[in-house]
């Protein structure tokens, strides 16, 4: 058996299916204030943050669900899920990664994320959030040398109130959509990062977010903050237990971007999507946003989304300084009875902003994919500049691709300019691969990856390897 | 305003003799408007440019009844001169004229209709608006063969008698078989504040083909709101053409089926708007079979305080494979009051098809204004040169030469 078939037969039956037996400490079922103050207190938050909390719960019992979105789903009862969940020997939280409980390790092991030796050797720094709770972060000291602050939220709440206090929810307010209001509400964990001024990250910074409980939410919060000069590269990926339920899965992240900072944020989504009858899967609604606070800043989102049920985000960049520049690479595959409906929003408010969106969509099977994105153009960002080019792949007539992008330029400086196709595989580029003697999966392969380069150009190296493989091994069975 | 239209509405009532069924399916029609009132900015298709906002602002005291006893007096100045037609007259909502004299008589029956017949289902208020308070209206008939010899210029024409009055117009057409229509839409308005809704709906049979041109060109402070729905069978070709100028609002809405294997749709628009006007293309293919095609082109030239918006969307059932959908819409922002919007959807179901659409908006090229002015031309000359070169890729489209040409003269592309 070659690697590729080996890869296929661990991936035929979703490789991360697994659950881990381990004892856990919930919160009471259902949602109300008892719940988030229970958070609020076995996390031992100070008042201010419980208060964060509560006025996001008092505005969230207002905000009624949004139902624009393209893919419907049966109406959550939010009464009847865990929003607390953590591993039992987390209570007292480990010194060091030695005195981890060995199954936790085991399961990141499984997943192919080494928390120990394995890391250094990698040389990425990795923070690993397990249902609720983050349970480990790898090379804390390097990291300490250059005043880089990457710990769990938790721990900066404790650690670095002053900088939560600055920033937490200035990107996402408390009163922002749906989602993001229950997030603010009952978040639970998630990373926090704060490059210093000046400091060029010398390591890829890494978040790795499982869920494991069953019927339990996944709330996590990233928050990363980069000062005046600095510049940070940062990697998440996801990866659930297959189940028969659907899984709620609302995360918050907020990037901020001052002065001649630049921040890259990758994606690899990988959640569990349900089984090809469309039962189970995660819905994966996550609000991420970035703000170019400061002149001359960058925010970059790159997203492979390939798992989940449903996929409902739009990463955004608020073009808040003058000469900033946001850009949104994505590649989303969709198949069997998978649904996403994803893209970005670029709102241009300062002068001479610049923003770029490359959007593959490829579906197969009976999935449904929409593209939908904003791009907005306030009439004091002069002489802005925007380029969209979002493609489609379709495979098969039993799938969808929608394409719905909204245009506003209200400045008579700027340019907008925006292509979208939709196509399918060509018989002559199948044929010529064939006749080359790949068969035609492999083939199939090739094209989609050659369809993918330009996103799959803007991830780290080592991640780019994982997501080209996903991505062939996504589309597996779709052919022919 | 609710009070207003019930009024209104007994008036029409009592002055008019429709069928029971009519009355009963107006009624219908009344009530689901007074439920719903006119479209906001939270209906998807509205978001952009609010009606019920625009209305309210503009309109105070919007009321529903014309008096259609009196005869009003045609002005025959406003003709179009150079080209010989075909003439449907409105003034102030009113038919005052139907002229075919250029045609065989027996080749197109002008019917009165009755809404029984045709049963649309819709949820856009305004068609409920208009079938509850329209007057008689009639549908055109072009029999089996016939291609019409001369255009039908449909005038729509208002005196400043009428203030804060809306009026509804519905108009049925028929084509049969190879047969063909060429249709102008001319407004032109003496009036001021009064809100037009006008529902036009297009049968074409196979080979059948349509042309229909819709001319909004002199200046004037009215809000109008038109809406074609356009059925299409096997290879019948339909051709719609905008040029949106005059009216202070003007949303045009065009929805084309395509139910007939290699049938077409063509739609192209020009926004050419100044002072404070706010005007929007709506437009929908339903691609629902094998074989069919469509293209969109549509252009804005936006000056001080003004507001366009192009809504495209092409829908591709997954039945229709080899479909060849393209879409594309360019604005130039001259001043920097104005605002361009845009929305080209695409919700395609079927995989062997090739759809594509793009949007580009900005300022005029400085580069090009420099060359011209290193040839000798002004700043104005040089910016008129340019945007007319922008707007002349829109009107080279058409496919009736003597209409062009009348286009031409009108916008002053041509002597």
């Amino acid at each position: 058996m070659d690697t590729r078939e080996k890869d296929i037969e661990n991936l035929k039956d979703y490789k991360y299916g697994f659950t881990t037996d381990i004892e856990n400490i919930k919160a009471p079922k259902g949602l109300n204030e008892n719940v988030i103050r229970f958070i609020s207190n076995i996390k031992k938050e100070p008042k201010w943050m419980l208060d964060f909390r509560l006025k996001a719960f008092e505005r969230f019992k207002l905000l009624k669900e949004p139902d624009w979105q393209k893919p419907k789903y049966p109406k959550i009862d939010y009464q009847d899920l865990y929003y607390y969940s953590a591993p039992k020997s987390m209570k007292d939280k480990p010194k060091s990664l030695d005195e981890l409980d060995p199954k936790l390790l085991e399961t990141y092991n499984k997943l192919g994320i080494p928390l120990q030796e394995q890391a250094r050797l990698n040389g990425i720094a990795v923070d690993a959030v397990f249902d609720s709770v983050s349970v480990a972060t790898t090379f804390k000291g390097e990291l300490t040398k250059h005043g880089i602050i990457f710990c769990s939220m938790s721990e900066a709440i404790q650690k670095h109130p002053d900088l939560v206090k600055k920033y937490l929810g200035t990107v996402i307010p408390t009163t922002d959509h749906f989602f993001a209001t229950l997030n603010s509400a009952v978040f639970t964990d998630g990373s926090f990062v704060y490059i210093p001024e000046g400091v060029k990250c010398p390591m890829e910074l890494s978040t790795y977010f499982r869920i494991n409980a069953s019927e339990t939410g996944q709330f996590e919060r990233t928050l990363i903050i980069a000062d005046k000069g600095s510049y940070v590269s940062y990697l998440e990926g996801c990866t659930a237990p297959m189940r028969d339920e659907n899984q709620l899965h609302a995360a918050n992240v907020e990037l901020i971007a001052l002065d001649d900072a630049e921040i890259k944020y990758s994606t690899v989504q990988n959640w569990y999507p349900g089984d090809e009858n469309g039962k189970g899967g995660i819905y994966n609604f996550v609000t991420k946003r970035g703000l170019c606070k400061g002149k001359n800043s960058k925010i970059s989102w790159t997203q492979v989304e390939t798992g989940s049920a449903i996929t409902w985000k739009y990463p955004s960049c608020i073009l808040k300084g003058d000469n900033s520049i946001g850009e949104f690479y994505s590649i989303a595959i969709t198949n069997n009875h998978q649904k996403a409906d994803t893209g970005t929003k670029m709102i241009h408010l300062g002068k001479n902003t610049k923003s770029k969106i490359i959007s593959k969509g490829i579906s197969a099977g009976f999935s449904d994919m929409t593209y939908r994105g904003l791009v907005d153009i306030n009439s004091k960002a002069k002489n802005s500049r925007n380029y969209t080019q979002c493609d489609s792949l379709l495979m098969g007539n039993k799938c969808g691709a929608h394409t719905v992008p909204y245009i506003k330029n209200k400045n008579f400086d700027s340019n907008v300019a925006h292509e979208a196709t939709t196509s399918k595989i060509s018989e002559e580029q199948l044929h010529y691969c064939q006749q080359r003697g790949l068969n035609p999966e492999e083939a199939v392969g090739l094209i989609v990856n050659g369809f993918c380069k330009e996103v799959l150009q803007q991830l780290p190296m080592e991640f780019a390897v994982e997501a080209q493989k996903l991505v062939g091994i996504s589309l597996e069975g779709s052919v022919g | 305003m609710k009070e207003q239209l019930k009024i209104d509405f007994n008036k029409i009532q009592e002055v008019s003799n429709f069928s029971s069924r009519d009355i009963e399916i107006k009624k219908s029609c009344l009530n689901r408007f007074i439920e719903n009132g006119f479209p906001n900015r939270k209906q998807e298709n509205w978001k952009f440019l609010d009606i019920n906002q625009i209305i309210s602002s503009n309109i105070s005291d919007l009321s529903f009844y014309n008096d259609y006893s009196i005869e009003n007096k045609i002005d025959s100045s406003i003709f179009i001169g150079d080209l010989e037609h075909n003439k449907i007259i409105f003034i102030n909502g009113r038919i005052e004229k139907i002229d075919f004299s250029y045609e065989d008589k027996k080749q197109i029956e002008i019917i009165e209709d009755s809404y029984t017949n045709n049963k649309s289902e819709n949820n856009n208020s305004l068609i409920d608006l208009n079938i509850a308070l329209s007057n008689k209206h009639f549908k055109i008939l072009i029999k089996k063969g016939y291609s019409l010899k001369k255009s039908l210029i449909i005038y729509h024409l208002t005196n400043d008698k009428m203030k804060s009055k809306n009026i509804n117009l519905r108009l049925d057409f028929e084509l049969e078989q190879n047969s063909s229509l060429k249709l102008i839409d001319f407004f032109s308005d003496d009036s001021e504040k009064n809100f037009m809704n006008i529902f036009y709906n297009f049968n074409l049979d196979r080979d059948a083909i349509l042309k229909n041109y819709k001319i909004d060109k002199s200046l004037n402070k009215n809000l109008k709101y038109s809406f074609n729905n356009i059925n299409q069978k096997q290879n019948s070709i339909s051709e719609t053409f905008v040029f949106s100028a005059g009216s202070d609002y003007f949303k045009n809405e065009i929805n084309c089926n395509l139910k007939g294997e290699y049938s077409s749709a063509f739609i192209n628009g020009i926004f050419s708007l100044d002072d404070n006007k706010q005007h929007e293309i709506r437009t929908t293919i339903n691609h629902l079979v094998e074989n069919t095609k469509s293209y969109q082109l549509i252009k804005s030239v936006l000056g001080k305080n003004t507001k366009s918006a192009y809504q495209g969307r092409i829908y591709v059932d997954s039945k229709a494979q080899k479909t060849d959908g393209y879409q594309l819409s360019k604005a130039i922002l001259i001043d920097e009051t104005s605002e361009f919007n845009a929305k080209p959807e695409l919700e395609i179901y079927a995989d062997d098809v090739k759809c594509s659409h793009g949007s580009a908006s900005g300022s005029l090229d400085d580069n090009s204004i420099f060359y011209l002015m290193s040839r000798g031309l002004n700043y104005k000359q040089a910016k008129g040169l340019l945007i007319n070169g922008f707007l002349l890729d829109v009107i080279e489209k058409i496919t009736d030469a003597e209409i062009k040409d009348l286009l031409k003269k009108m916008i002053g592309l041509k002597k």
